[in-house]
């Protein structure tokens, strides 16, 4: 079972990617336009901390880019692995087609998840190392080893809360017809995630802490990274990620379940 | 067709707009969610201002600016480029030229059909502002509110022939949405959205004057917030309606252009 769908996996991905390959020009542009947001993205940054010795929320110039780094990086996942293939659930409802994917003998979700990548997004993967190491030669030291391994652990749950998260969103396009801007509400929500957390205060702590986990997802592994997360946060952000994984599927059943495809 | 009968027919397409609008209240709804951009840079330029303030800009000044950022952003919205780009890809662009009227009246009568709903959330922001900062938070003088509506319509003319002219590009390459992509991500950085535009170093602020982006967004912000005295919001109005006059000539220069090699489904 589980072989059969691990080569499901490498059939859809190599179809993407040779789907990607096909228009060598647009890959070359969609990369270089990568690179521009990435950059851009960073101009904030720049306009704050234009004083040094300048702090905000308690992190210095240093620290904050390592939180831009995970960003960049969580933004390439999302935007290369996560978003494409879902975009198209959202699609299918309003076309009927789903019901398609629905009649094919694997599992519906999975199926939807993996029909889509966009490989030159791998752009952010390099961005986002080299954000690192510049911000590590900022800080004028190195990353403890047990730090990277624990941000790596953060990496995973990271991707498993946005992988969920995307999920509730999407499961919500069953119930609302027009839905195509929720994908582009989600993504202004996420870029909250590019400041560490203890920038925020009142209530938008409380949503970005406990609705959506932003903190967990770049500022836990940039803490990590630098040797200072309490072993409850990552103990917290393990069962967290899994309980939001476990609601996603519930929803998503309960979606599919309430699914009248067009014709019905 | 005449110009008196565009005329005549204007405002039966902004009524049209106002019910397209109301008709599809939680789509714009979760557009306005979207906008939510200037609360996160409040949050952000207040920590920042916490310890001791940046330029003039103390704790306060930074949650009207960009509640104020937030208003604008509402009024000056335009979302012709992707309006276009779908209907060039679709073949359905014909369908609109069929019609005795330019296509570009009826995408502004759509994007400005909808702002009477966008008050809804626009006016408690604003009064909201004006009950926890006082009276700075809007215009204090009769020439400020005349200036500052003048510059909320210029921000979105520009905003909206920009859009024009991008989304016309798709009729020259295959998808202009990839230049839209570049243009939100100059205009983010450099309108003032982001961070009020002083707040740059002093080397990119001069080019900041000069490009339109700022006067999309930043001054009527500052003009809300009565950042100007009389002379320097005329000058900075004159440079606003000098790039809405470029881009009137540029967009309708390319939109021609471009109408010449659409050719629709059998066309």
């Amino acid at each position: 079972m589980l072989r059969r769908y691990i080569r499901l996996f490498g059939v859809q991905l190599r179809a993407s990617s040779l789907l990607a390959m096909q228009y060598r020009g647009d890959f070359l542009v969609e990369g270089l336009i990568s690179l521009f947001w990435s950059v851009t993205a960073l101009a904030p940054l720049f306009v704050v901390f234009q004083k040094q010795e300048q702090q905000i929320g308690g992190w210095s110039f240093g620290e904050s880019l390592l939180v831009i780094g995970w960003f960049t990086l969580l933004q390439g996942i999302l935007e290369g692995a996560i978003s494409p293939s879902l975009t198209g659930v959202v699609e299918h409802i309003r076309k009927g087609t789903l019901d398609f994917v629905l009649l094919k003998p694997a599992d519906a979700q999975f199926l939807v998840s993996t029909t889509r990548f966009l490989p030159w997004r791998a752009t952010n993967v390099l961005v986002a190392l080299g954000i690192f190491v510049y911000g590590f030669h900022l800080l004028g030291r190195t990353p403890s080893p047990l730090g990277v391994l624990i941000s790596l652990v953060l990496l995973g749950c990271s991707v498993l809360l946005l992988y969920s998260l995307w999920i509730l969103t999407v499961s919500a396009a069953f119930f609302v017809v027009k839905v195509d801007n929720l994908t582009y509400f989600f993504t202004s929500i996420f870029d909250a995630a590019r400041w560490p957390a203890s920038v925020f205060r009142g209530v938008l702590a409380f949503i970005f802490t406990f609705v959506i986990p932003l903190a967990v997802m770049t500022t836990f592994p940039a803490e990590a990274m630098l040797g200072r997360l309490p072993l409850m946060a990552l103990v917290w952000s393990v069962l967290g990620s899994a309980f939001f994984a476990f609601v996603s599927r519930r929803v998503w059943l309960y979606s599919i379940g309430h699914y009248t495809s067009a014709s019905s | 067709m005449s110009v008196r009968s565009t005329l005549r027919a204007f405002p039966t397409l902004l009524r049209v707009g106002v019910s397209e609008a109301v008709a599809y209240r939680a789509e714009m709804f979760i557009w306005v969610l979207s906008t939510t951009m200037p609360f996160i840079m409040m949050a952000l330029w207040t920590a920042v201002a916490r310890t001791a303030p940046v330029g003039r800009y103390g704790g306060d000044d930074f949650v009207r600016y960009f509640l104020a950022a937030f208003v604008v952003r509402q009024m000056t919205g335009a979302w012709a480029a992707w309006q276009i780009n779908y209907e060039v890809r679709q073949g359905t662009l014909a369908m609109r030229l069929l019609r005795p009227i330019s296509p570009l009246w009826s995408y502004a009568a759509e994007n400005l059909g909808s702002f009477p709903m966008r008050l809804f959330v626009v006016v408690p922001v604003a009064a909201f502002s004006v009950y926890k900062l006082g009276w700075g938070s809007v215009p204090q003088t009769a020439w400020g509110w005349v200036f500052f509506f003048l510059s909320l319509f210029g921000g979105w003319l520009i905003t909206f022939l920009a859009n024009v002219a991008i989304g016309t590009m798709s009729l020259f390459m295959e998808s202009s949405t990839k230049l839209m992509d570049v243009w939100i991500a100059l205009f983010f950085v450099c309108s003032g959205y982001l961070y009020p535009v002083e707040l740059f170093p002093p080397a990119f602020r001069a080019a900041l004057d000069w490009l339109p982006f700022r006067y999309q967004i930043g001054l009527p912000v500052e003009l809300m917030t009565n950042a100007h005295d009389f002379r320097t919001a005329l000058v900075l109005l004159g440079r606003q309606w000098l790039w809405v006059a470029l881009m009137l000539a540029m967009s309708l220069g390319l939109w021609k252009q471009g109408l010449k090699r659409f050719s629709a489904f059998g066309g």
